[in-house]
């Protein structure tokens, strides 16, 4: 952190002190970046323990039932989970050139990027949406609910070649999966918007080498979402093996 | 102090490629059976991608020395979150009733 008072040779101001996007309770735009970079990262490490309530209820449940929950996870597909592991880390790659455009001054690729990493994220939801519905649809009607994976009274055991305690248990995996992928699914619903926003602001001119913290902390957001998916598909997908 | 580096655009898609084949890898090793380090290889593969991600997406090797310290309080207190979790649930008789 740079000392408040005087004016520091050492961190020279490219745009000089009058910046229009430098707040006046920040001694320059370094500073001011570093506060909003530090500030993101608080957030997220109190996401890591957002989720991690998550992880931690899959890791007791996993080790008291590992039968059911290897089950569980045959049943989903690794395919589809691969490819769209490999659409969230290119949703990323997007993400990382975005923020590098606007680093280097590059406006109008900030824009590209910012949208090639919505469209990504939303093949990805997209996929999510189709997975989803295969689970969650032989569960609506009157039955007979054959294939029906939503925990409660209509989830079918059979479907995952487990019953008795064992298709009780299989339920946990799934409210788990249902729970876990939601909660990753919900930040990617919350991210979007967010980055159109940026991407609109990015294309009114807003961001320049000397300011674009916003550009960078929705990138740092992004790869966070990523991340957990990263976790996800081998906890949820890829247990045991195959 | 740091300097706000910037990385050339080869290194970021130097990390995607090996994003990609680690997810290659974690997919390919499920055809053969470690046993119990299936989850330790699964897990690492993980550690290593999300390694990547941190330290070159989100730029954190280049990052503040408080930055650094944020993330490790963040992993401090996750591993607290779980490993203690699990040292009381498997030493107590399962079910709980």
């Amino acid at each position: 952190m740079s000392e408040a008072t005087a004016p520091a040779p050492a961190r020279p101001d490219p745009a000089g002190e009058h910046h229009p996007a430098l707040q006046h309770h920040f001694a320059d735009l370094d500073q001011q970046r570093e506060a909003a970079s530090l500030g993101m990262w608080v957030f997220i490490a109190q996401e890591v323990l957002f989720f991690g309530g998550l992880f931690a209820a899959y890791a007791v449940y996993r080790s008291q039932y590992p039968a059911a929950f290897s089950a569980g996870s045959h049943h989903l597909s690794w395919k589809i989970g691969f490819a769209n592991t490999l659409v969230l880390i290119g949703s990323s790659l997007t993400m990382a050139l975005a923020v590098h455009s606007a680093a280097i001054g590059k406006k109008k690729r900030i824009v590209a990027f910012l949208l090639a990493t919505v469209l990504l994220g939303g093949v990805f939801l997209g996929v999510k949406y189709l997975e989803y519905g295969e689970k969650i649809r032989p569960c609506l009607g009157d039955g007979p609910y054959a294939g029906c994976l939503v925990p409660g009274e209509r989830f079918d055991a059979s479907a995952v070649h487990l019953q008795g305690d064992e298709g009780r248990h299989a339920q946990i995996y799934f409210s788990l999966y249902f729970g876990m992928t939601g909660l990753h699914a919900l930040h990617m619903i919350i991210g979007i918007p967010i980055i159109l926003g940026i991407a609109f602001l990015a294309s009114r001119g807003r961001y320049s080498p000397e300011y674009h913290s916003p550009v960078e902390i929705v990138g740092l957001y992004w790869h966070f979402v990523d991340i957990i998916w990263i976790f996800l598909f081998p906890l949820l997908y890829l247990i045991g093996a195959h | 102090m740091s300097q706000h580096r910037v990385l050339p655009v080869k290194a970021y898609l130097g990390i995607f490629l090996a994003l990609c084949a680690l997810t290659v890898i974690t997919v390919a090793v499920t055809g053969y059976d470690f046993g119990p380090f299936n989850l330790i290889v699964a897990l690492g593969v993980a550690i290593t991608k999300a390694t990547l991600v941190v330290l070159y997406f989100m730029h954190a090797r280049y990052s503040p020395k408080l930055t650094g310290v944020v993330i490790a309080s963040s992993l401090a207190f996750f591993v607290i979150l779980v490993f203690l979790t699990l040292t009381d649930y498997v030493s107590r008789p399962w079910p709980l009733s």
